[in-house]
């Protein structure tokens, strides 16, 4: 335990560390790829609770990341374009303030998962990982197919969301922004970890039948971490589309599913970290291997299929030992 | 809507169900028999199309690339599954979606590092070209109508080897119980291996012959891949039967979805509005059915509870 606190703690140091060294170097570019990490990492933390702490192998978290991304697209765009928006009758002006934003992709995330995860969770196993997949994909292609929000092109947002008292527009200030919300968010994680709820999750992994009969409901207990982990993924994808001023139904697609889970992976599955962990290799591997060939993804594959085969525990479990594995 | 334009796209919808049968039975035979959900299903599919266009591109003979199609679909399955899948039996899920992710990684990106970025162009042969009159007056292109008769003949070669071959009846086995029929003499690697390559030539097959429809590029077998797993779900996973069934629902589903659905919508939004509306909804139609099969049927319309 004392070995994770360790790596833990090094890891947050490192990804606030860089950035900070980029910005006394004059590295622009370095930060952003840490406000990247930052990000994906806060997707992943979503991501698992579901996966590895609920032992609920989702394909589909793109839904929710798509879904944040969209919420912040959605309201910015309509902000830009002065005019506001018409549902049943009533005018909502949209909005480029972050914080309301932000409130706006959780919910939005919330429900899509209550409703993606009352339909999945009836099942489990292989099937959930297929529903799970089907519905993520519903999603994309509805946003394929609806062209008041550019369809396949995506919308684009020339001046990035404010939040009040800070610059967003200047790298190290968002960088700072992301970071305080990933660590607010891993700090609550920690907490629900350790709670009835927490425990209580992590047991119905391991046992749903013995949690049943000890009279909690399963399935709720999986529908609330589900709804939770959507909430969380949805509320990095908003940031990660403000980071890029652009969304597109790329976003939705599954293949950021399966990097979602190639990020908790590597960096270990239901540690606090992994997730970030995982978020500094990918954009690390990403951006040095890119560098060399166009055809990295080989080399990710390759990796990655080393690591699934002969390294399980990812990152932090190589780094910290396997003691605090509950099973 | 004329009826000749409907029963045209229920023609389509049947070719395209017929496919989709070939992806899903490969798909439900593989998790059906090894316990094994791969998501590298798609990337057979793609290498058996991307064979067929390079082959018949050399040769300019539409048969050898088919040939060529089933065979480099069948190898590569047999090649993965001795190098990678065979270490994944007896992982849980999560490893073995990730370890088939991976396998689409190294895949695409090897294809694209081989043939580049741009598609392949896989000619339907003259023999095949042009429509082919049908009673009620209907024309319809000589080459769908053989992909449907190549799909249902495949689908009662499949029926007859896994109902009444010595095969077959080690593949039942192998679902049934795999400890067993080990213990009772049947080599269950060499079988594993058979079952993988008989998956992966189906779905190359289905490559090949859905390549000379549409484009032959990077990719193109995964949104097969999405409608294949959401074919299993409605059918039940392991079932060949429920795979057949559920192919040709989603086949129709989403064929006529996209034809009809604009149509109606036209009735409820109004004319403007319909267009949007109804290729949205279209687009959501197989999804909608699954999500209704599961509500009455958790496990598949031929699934085991």
């Amino acid at each position: 335990m004392r070995r994770e606190r360790i790596v833990n703690a090094a890891l947050a140091v490192l990804l606030l560390g860089f950035p900070l060294w980029a910005y006394w170097a004059g590295e622009p570019f370095l930060i952003t790829l840490a406000t990247r990490a930052a990000i994906l990492a806060l997707a992943g933390v979503g991501l698992n609770l579901a996966l590895g702490t609920g032992g609920l192998v989702s394909l589909g978290h793109a839904a929710f990341f798509g879904a944040g991304g969209y919420a912040m697209g959605v309201l910015a765009w309509h902000a830009q374009m002065y005019a506001p928006m018409n549902i049943a009758g009533f005018e909502i002006a949209g909005t480029k303030s972050m914080p309301v934003i932000w409130l706006v992709a959780v919910l939005t995330g919330a429900l899509l998962a209550s409703l993606i995860g009352a339909l999945s969770l009836r099942s489990s196993g292989v099937y959930f990982i297929m529903l799970t997949l089907a519905f993520g994909q519903m999603a994309y292609y509805f946003a394929i197919s609806w062209p008041a929000y550019g369809g396949e092109d995506g919308l684009s947002i020339y001046v990035r969301n404010g939040f009040p008292g800070l610059n967003t527009l200047d790298p190290i200030q968002f960088f700072l922004l992301a970071y305080a919300v990933l660590m607010a968010v891993i700090w609550f994680m920690a907490r629900l970890q350790v709670s009835p709820f927490g425990l209580a999750l992590a047991a119905a992994r391991q046992s749903p039948a013995r949690v049943q009969a000890v009279g909690i409901g399963v399935f709720r207990l999986r529908l609330v971490a589900f709804v939770i982990s959507g909430a969380i993924t949805a509320l990095a994808g908003a940031m990660f589309a403000d980071l890029n001023r652009f969304i597109s139904p790329t976003m939705l697609n599954w293949h950021t599913s399966g990097e979602l889970i190639v990020i908790v992976v590597l960096g270990g599955v239901a540690r606090l970290y992994g997730p970030v962990a995982g978020a500094i290799l990918l954009v690390t591997l990403e951006h040095v291997l890119g560098g060399f060939s166009d055809f990295w993804q080989i080399w990710l594959g390759l990796g990655l299929l080393a690591v699934v085969l002969f390294a399980r525990g990812g990152l932090v479990g190589a780094l910290a030992g396997r003691a605090v594995a509950h099973d | 809507m004329s009826l000749v334009l409907l029963l045209e796209q229920v023609l389509n919808g049947v070719q395209l169900g017929v496919m989709l049968f070939l992806m899903a039975a490969g798909l439900t035979l593989i998790f059906g028999v090894m316990g094994l959900i791969n998501l590298a299903h798609g990337s057979l599919y793609m290498v058996g199309a991307f064979a067929a266009a390079a082959v018949s591109g050399l040769t300019g003979s539409f048969l050898l690339g088919l040939a060529a199609a089933l065979a480099a679909a069948a190898a590569a399955g047999a090649l993965v599954e001795m190098l990678v899948i065979r270490r994944l039996y007896a992982r849980d899920h999560l490893d073995q979606v990730l370890a088939t992710f991976a396998l689409i990684l190294i895949f695409s990106e090897g294809t694209r590092w081989l043939f580049g970025s741009f598609p392949l162009f896989l000619d339907v042969p003259t023999w095949l070209s042009g429509p082919v009159a049908l009673p009620l007056g209907i024309d319809y292109p000589k080459y769908r109508l053989a992909v449907i008769a190549v799909g249902l003949a495949v689908a009662g070669a499949l029926a007859w080897l896994i109902g009444g071959t010595r095969l077959g009846v080690q593949i039942r086995a192998g679902e049934a119980d795999r400890e067993m029929i080990a213990a009772l003499g049947v080599d269950i690697n060499r079988l594993y291996t058979l079952v993988f390559a008989l998956g992966a030539a189906l779905a190359g097959l289905a490559g090949a012959l859905v390549g000379a429809i549409q484009s032959v590029q990077v990719g193109m077998g995964e949104p097969v891949l999405i409608l294949a797993f959401v074919v299993i779900v409605i059918g039940g996973i392991g079932s060949i039967r429920g795979a057949f069934v559920g192919a040709l629902l989603v086949g129709l589903t989403d064929t006529l979805g996209r034809v009809l659905l604009p149509v109606i919508m036209t009735h409820i939004v109004g004319p403007q509005s319909a267009a949007t509306v109804g290729s949205a909804v279209a687009s959501m139609a197989i999804y909608i059915l699954m999500a209704l099969v599961l509500l009455v049927r958790p496990s598949g319309l031929f699934g085991r509870t």
